[in-house]
């Protein structure tokens, strides 16, 4: 198994087989040494590999936001994101928003509003309202609207994920 | 996705060496790259991490402008001080792109060289000269709503996707790259190409060159401007037609006028002929539908495409009226 590749030799010759390498991923406050594939997503290395299935596959096309954690505080496409690129970085997944058995004020919201049925899109959908509260542009309802566009819920519960949105703004709910 | 092999690239210079061997890309935010890659449109057997070198940050120039990184993120370039004070278009045209998420990953110089969104294009079993050239184009009789109406050839209608790029079109902004021989400064209407019969070409990047800063100039139309975009929903879907339009006035008279379209054209669409109709006129509707009529001599329909056109010198028109008014009220 090959750990390292050869820069500028032999490029365009394809691998046949999975050339992993020794990627660290810090998650949820956790250092973990994985071996991936060059072409590992993020969202693959937590659900795959650290076996982190909060973290949720809709399209894999950055279209649906079902993939939505936090790098460094801000909200990104997990599904978008080759893993080896991203070392170094502080990964948070809805499993690490809970702390001492509390959960976060925007679970605990989704909770108290009702915003969702089958919960699928909840875990990206939480990630990204608290990604909008740290980035701290979002005033309006237009701008949680625009804001979280990101975000699909085929449910429907678009109100009342609304409701926690706003209210996450009001009480300034971030990470 | 098919298998590659992976090095990141520390500087430039490195960069641009290992980007050479057939096959090779670069890879900075990846929202794109990445897509077309897991659907088979694009195929790369080597990707070099451009995201450690040292092109992050927004910099003042000694010409009074602003110089993007290439590796800056399109948020940070959108909520960047300088640029929504100076340069506001630019905020308004970046935000009125993707998402939230997409804007946090995607880089300024990637957001160039973003791929048609032609649903031909992303369809691998269909023929399309830009994905596989010479095996023809679906889209000129096919469902070509989305597709262009101006400057296409029988051999592509793809549109140009990006909204930052429409702004930046307006603005005049220098695109500085480096490759095997040198940098050199592109100016950004000669960034992108028109489609004639090598629409596998989207740009004038060459294949070694690396895109290092977007320069630009001091003059940032920052009292009289408007991004408009018009699309089928109100956010997160890419426009059918978008006008950046920025004016400088003299109480009602115009001084310059600034004009890009986008959604219509394998490249933002300029026509400074159709500009300077403005210069020294009073900026009124009448004017203004007689700069939209010269925008769109020569456009051409395609079928589901036709609406389009009237749609663009409509929307010439209230951009320009949006960008009027803004001083009256200020």
């Amino acid at each position: 198994m090959h750990t390292e590749n050869s820069p500028g030799t032999e490029t365009a010759v394809r691998p046949l087989l999975p050339e992993t390498r020794t990627v660290t991923l810090r998650v949820n406050g956790t250092s973990h040494q994985l071996q991936l594939a060059p072409w590992t997503s993020v969202l693959d290395a937590l659900r795959e590999h650290l076996h982190l299935t909060g973290t949720k596959k809709g399209c894999d096309h950055g279209q649906c936001g079902a993939c939505t954690v936090l790098l460094d505080g801000k909200r990104i496409n997990s599904c978008l994101t080759l893993a080896v690129m991203q070392e170094n970085k502080e990964i948070t997944t809805v499993e690490g928003l809970a702390q001492n058995g509390e959960l976060h004020p925007v679970q605990q919201a989704f909770i108290d509003h009702d915003a969702f049925q089958c919960g699928y899109c909840t875990p990206g959908q939480i990630c990204s309202v608290i990604g909008m509260v740290n980035e701290g542009k979002a005033k309006t309802l237009d701008d949680i609207k625009d804001l979280m566009s990101g975000n699909i819920c085929r449910c429907g519960a678009y109100v009342n994920i609304v409701k926690v949105a706003q209210e996450a703004l009001e009480k300034n709910t971030g990470l | 996705m098919r298998p590659f092999t992976f090095t990141q690239a520390q500087n430039v210079d490195t960069a641009v060496r290992e980007v050479s061997s057939d096959g090779a890309k670069f890879i900075a935010g990846g929202t794109n790259l990445l897509d077309l890659m897991k659907i088979d449109v694009m195929q790369p057997s080597h990707l070099v991490d451009i995201t450690q070198i040292a092109l992050d940050t927004i910099e003042e120039t000694e010409a009074g402008g602003l110089r993007l990184g290439a590796l800056v993120k399109n948020a940070d370039t959108a909520y960047h001080e300088l640029v929504e004070t100076r340069y506001p278009l630019l905020s308004h045209a970046i935000l009125a792109g993707a998402t939230a998420q997409l804007r946090n990953m995607a880089t300024d110089g990637g957001n160039l060289l973003q791929r048609t969104r032609c649903y031909y294009f992303y369809d691998t079993h269909t023929p399309c000269n830009k994905r596989e050239p010479g095996s023809g184009c679906s889209a000129i009789k096919g469902y070509n709503r989305d597709l262009a109406i101006l400057g296409t050839s029988e051999h592509c209608i793809a549109t140009h996707p990006s909204d930052m790029c429409v702004a930046l079109a307006a603005l005049e902004a220098t695109v500085h790259v480096t490759g095997k021989s040198g940098e050199r400064a592109i100016p950004f209407a000669d960034f992108h190409r028109l489609p004639g019969d090598t629409p596998h070409l989207d740009s004038n990047l060459q294949p070694d060159e690396i895109i290092t800063s977007i320069e630009l100039p001091a003059q940032g139309f920052a009292r009289n401007y408007t991004y408009l975009k018009l699309r089928d929903r109100a956010s997160y879907a890419f426009a059918l037609v978008s006008v950046a339009a920025a004016l400088e006035l003299e109480g009602n008279t115009v001084k310059e006028a600034r004009i890009a379209l986008g959604g219509v054209a394998h490249k933002p669409w300029r026509v400074p002929e159709a500009e300077a109709l403005l210069q020294g006129q009073t900026a009124s509707r009448e004017n203004f539908q007689k700069v939209a009529e010269a925008y769109l001599q020569g456009a051409q329909g395609f079928g589901h495409n036709n609406f389009k056109i009237e749609l663009a010198k409509r929307a010439i028109v209230r951009a320009l009226e949006k960008a009027t008014k803004m001083e009256a009220t200020a």
